[in-house]
C-alpha cells in the first residue's frame, strides 16, 4: 500500500489540549501514511480530533493545544520538532492546506490580489508583478472567469463557491505536494461540491499532489479518496482501502457510520442512527471509546483496544470486528 | 454619492436649527447678563439704555428671529464684554484648541493602538495585564486630578516641563503654532497627554479587543497556514479589521475632545476655546456662549461627516452598499 517515497508518514501523533477543566486528549496515538498522489480520506463525527490532525501536520494548533508525542514525517522531516520558522518556510509552499467555510476564510477587507500576492512573496522573492501573474494564473485553472477582473475585487463580490476557489488557487499557488483539505465542500451547495471534487481529483492526479481530504461524509469520501481512516475520539479505529472499508467494514463505529447515510435501498424505513452522541473527551469512558454506544460491547471492552488486523492491511481498534459483512 | 451628501447636509441644517432653539432658551434661562456687566453705581436711566443697546429689551422670540436672520449672514452676534464679533473672538482661540486636541488625539492612537495590539496578543502575560490597569486608571482618574499631578511631578518636583501657557510660537499659513518650535512642544507637552489619557486608554481597550476577536478568525488562520510571517499577518491583516471600530469611536471622539478640552485648558492656562466659554459663562457673555456652541455642534456635523467617508475607504463592503443605495 505505502510507496517507496511516501510524502506523509504521520506515527504515533498525540495532540492535547491542557485546559482548565483538564488534559483533553484531542488526538490520540493517531498513525497513517500517505502516499504521492494519493488522496486520504479521514472521515469522522464533530469532535472526533479529524481537524486538530490536519492543524497538528500544518503547525497550526493555537493554546492551549501542543503537540506532545509522535512524528509527523513530512517528505522524511519531522515536523514536530521542527522550529516554527522550518514549519513556516513549508506551509503554503510545501504543505497547503483549505478550510472549511469559504466565507470566513479570506479577509473581508483585503483584496484578492493583496491576498494572493503576498502569499506569493511569502516563500519566492519575485516583484509583484510576476506574483500577480502567477495568482491570475492560479485563479484562471481553477475556473474563475476573467481572473485580472477578480483579483481586483473584494471577497464581498464573490459566492461561497467561487471564494472557496479562491483559496484553492492560493493553496495552489506553489504546486504543493501534499494539501490537507478542511471539509472544504461541506458549506457548499451540492453542485459546487461536485465540481470541486472533480476538480481538487484532476490536479492531483496531474500534478502528483498528496492529499489529506477532512470530512463526516462518507459519500464524498467513497468518491474520491484512495485510503480511509475512520476516525473516534481522537483515534483511528479503522483503516484501510476506500473499497474494502466501505464495502466490508469491520469495526460497528465503521458500520453505523455507513447505516446512517440514506440510500434509495432503504427508501421509506428509517434511517439508521448510532444511539447516543460522542462523548466528550474531558469525560471518555474507560476502556474502547466507543463502548457506551455499541451494540456488540462486552466487559472484554473495558480495555482500551490495541490495533489488530482481523483481516490483511485491515487495522482495526476492536475486540468484536463485524466479521459477518453487512447484509 | 452626491445625493448621500445632500442628505446629509439637510440632515445638518436641521440639527443646527433645532440646537440654535434649544442654545437660545437654554442660555436665556441661565440669568440676565445686564446685571453682571452694568456697574452697580448705574443710575436706572443707564441700566434701560444698556438693555436697549444689547437688544435684551425685545421678547424672546423676537430676539431669536433677529439671531436667526444675522445668523444666515454669518453673522452670531458681538461679544457684550469685549464688543467684536463672537465668531472673530472663538475663531481667534480657535487653532490652540484644536492643535491640543488634534495633539492629544494622535498621541492617544500612537500609543493606544500599539499598546492595545500587544496587550490583545499576550493577554497573559504581566506587561499585557499591566497594560489594561493601566487603562482602568485612566478611563477612571479624573483629568483635573491627573492634570494637577502631571504639573506637580514634572513641573514643580522635576521643573522638566513648564506649566501653563502655549508658550513661543510661530506663524504657519496665518495660523499660530506651537508645535512648531521646541518652547511650544515643551508647553504642549502636559497638556496634550493629559487630554490624550482617555482616549488612549479607550484606543487600548478597542484594539485590544479586536485584536483578540482577529486573531481568532479563519482568515488570520488561513494566512498562517499561506506561510506568511507573524509581523505580516499582525500589521495587516489583524491591523486593518481592527481599525474600523477605533476610526468610529476616535472621529466621534475628537469632537468631544475640542467641546471638552475646558479642563485641560483652565488647568494648564491653555489659551484655547474652552477658556473662553469659561469665562464667557461667567459673564453671562451671551452671543459668545451660543455662538460656541452653535461652532462645536457644526463642527461634530462635519466630523462626523468625515468619519462615515474613512469608514467607507477602510471597510470595502460599507462603499458596495453606498453604490447599490
Amino acid at each position: 500500500m505505502t510507496d517507496a517515497a511516501p510524502t506523509l508518514v504521520v506515527e504515533n501523533l498525540r495532540t492535547h489540549f491542557f485546559t482548565k477543566a483538564g488534559v483533553v486528549k484531542a488526538v490520540d496515538d493517531v498513525s497513517f501514511t500517505v502516499g504521492k498522489g494519493r488522496i486520504l480520506g479521514l472521515v469522522g463525527e464533530s469532535g472526533s480530533g479529524k481537524s486538530v490532525t490536519g492543524f497538528s501536520i500544518m503547525g497550526l494548533v493555537d493554546a492551549p493545544g501542543r503537540v506532545v508525542g509522535g512524528r509527523i514525517l513530512f517528505r522524511g522531516e519531522n515536523l514536530a520538532e521542527a522550529s516554527e520558522e522550518q514549519v513556516r518556510r513549508l506551509r503554503g509552499s510545501r504543505i497547503a492546506m483549505i478550510f472549511q467555510d469559504p466565507m470566513m476564510t479570506l479577509n473581508p477587507v483585503l483584496r484578492i490580489d493583496t491576498q494572493m500576492i503576498e502569499a506569493v512573496q511569502a516563500h519566492d522573492s519575485v516583484d509583484r508583478e510576476t506574483a500577480r501573474r502567477r495568482a491570475r494564473d492560479a485563479l484562471g485553472k481553477v475556473g474563475i472567469p476573467s481572473p485580472d477582473e477578480r483579483l481586483q475585487a473584494y471577497p464581498h463580490q464573490f459566492s461561497g463557491g467561487m471564494r472557496q476557489r479562491v483559496a484553492i488557487a492560493t493553496a495552489l499557488l506553489h504546486k504543493p505536494d501534499l494539501i490537507i483539505c478542511d471539509e472544504p465542500t461541506t458549506a457548499l451547495d451540492v453542485t459546487i461540491q461536485g465540481q470541486i471534487l472533480y476538480e481538487m481529483q484532476k490536479l492531483c492526479r496531474d500534478s502528483g499532489t498528496s492529499l489529506v481530504w477532512i470530512t463526516h461524509d462518507l459519500s464524498v469520501i467513497a468518491g474520491l479518496a484512495d485510503e480511509v481512516c475512520v476516525m473516534y475520539a481522537g483515534r483511528i479505529v479503522e483503516a484501510g482501502t476506500v473499497d474494502e472499508v466501505l464495502d466490508r467494514p469491520l469495526h460497528p463505529y465503521t458500520l453505523g457510520l455507513i447505516g446512517s447515510v440514506p440510500s434509495r435501498n432503504v427508501r421509506g424505513r428509517p434511517l439508521a442512527q448510532i444511539p447516543g452522541m460522542t462523548p466528550s473527551l474531558l469525560g471518555l469512558p474507560a476502556g474502547c471509546a466507543f463502548r457506551t454506544r455499541c451494540g456488540r460491547a462486552d466487559d472484554a471492552c473495558l480495555i482500551t483496544p490495541e490495533i489488530s488486523a482481523p483481516l490483511p492491511d485491515r487495522p482495526i481498534r476492536c475486540f468484536h470486528p463485524v466479521l459477518a459483512g453487512p447484509a | 454619492m452626491l445625493v448621500y451628501f445632500i442628505r446629509r447636509m439637510m440632515q445638518a441644517v436641521l440639527v443646527l436649527f433645532i440646537m440654535s432653539i434649544l442654545v437660545f432658551v437654554g442660555v436665556f434661562s441661565i440669568g440676565n447678563p445686564v446685571d453682571i456687566l452694568i456697574n452697580p453705581q448705574a443710575d436706572q436711566e443707564e441700566i434701560a439704555r444698556a438693555i436697549r443697546v444689547l437688544g435684551l429689551d425685545k421678547p424672546l422670540w423676537e430676539q431669536y428671529w433677529l439671531f436667526l436672520v444675522n445668523a444666515a449672514r454669518g453673522d452670531l452676534g458681538r461679544s457684550f464684554v469685549f464688543n467684536i464679533p463672537a465668531i472673530e473672538l472663538i475663531l481667534q482661540r480657535m487653532p490652540a484648541t484644536m492643535e491640543l486636541a488634534i495633539c492629544a488625539t494622535f498621541m492617544g492612537v500612537l500609543m493606544g493602538i500599539p499598546l492595545g495590539m500587544w496587550a490583545g496578543l499576550k493577554p497573559d502575560s504581566v506587561s499585557g495585564k499591566s497594560i489594561m490597569a493601566g487603562s482602568i486608571l485612566g478611563f477612571s482618574l479624573p483629568t483635573f486630578w491627573v492634570g494637577l499631578m502631571l504639573i506637580m511631578i514634572f513641573a514643580v518636583y522635576l521643573g522638566w516641563l513648564p506649566s501653563t501657557g502655549r508658550g513661543q510660537t510661530r506663524n504657519f499659513l496665518g495660523i499660530e503654532l506651537s508645535i512648531l518650535t521646541w518652547d511650544g512642544i515643551k508647553h504642549m507637552m502636559m497638556p496634550a497627554f493629559n487630554l490624550a489619557l482617555f482616549k488612549l486608554s479607550l484606543v487600548i481597550r478597542l484594539a485590544r479587543a479586536g485584536t483578540r476577536e482577529a486573531i481568532l478568525q479563519d482568515y488570520v488562520k488561513f494566512a498562517r497556514a499561506k506561510g506568511l510571517r507573524s509581523g505580516r499577518i499582525i500589521g495587516v491583516h489583524v491591523f486593518k479589521n481592527i481599525m474600523i471600530p477605533i476610526v468610529t469611536v476616535l472621529g466621534l471622539e475628537l469632537g468631544s475632545t475640542i467641546a471638552f478640552a475646558v479642563v485641560t485648558e483652565t488647568v494648564f492656562a491653555w489659551p484655547g476655546m474652552g477658556k473662553l466659554i469659561i469665562d464667557s459663562i461667567n459673564l453671562l457673555d451671551r452671543p459668545v456662549i451660543v455662538a460656541y456652541l452653535m461652532i462645536i455642534v457644526f463642527m461634530f456635523i462635519v466630523i462626523n461627516l468625515v468619519v462615515d467617508l474613512m469608514y467607507s475607504v477602510l471597510d470595502p463592503r460599507v462603499r458596495i452598499a453606498e453604490a447599490r443605495g
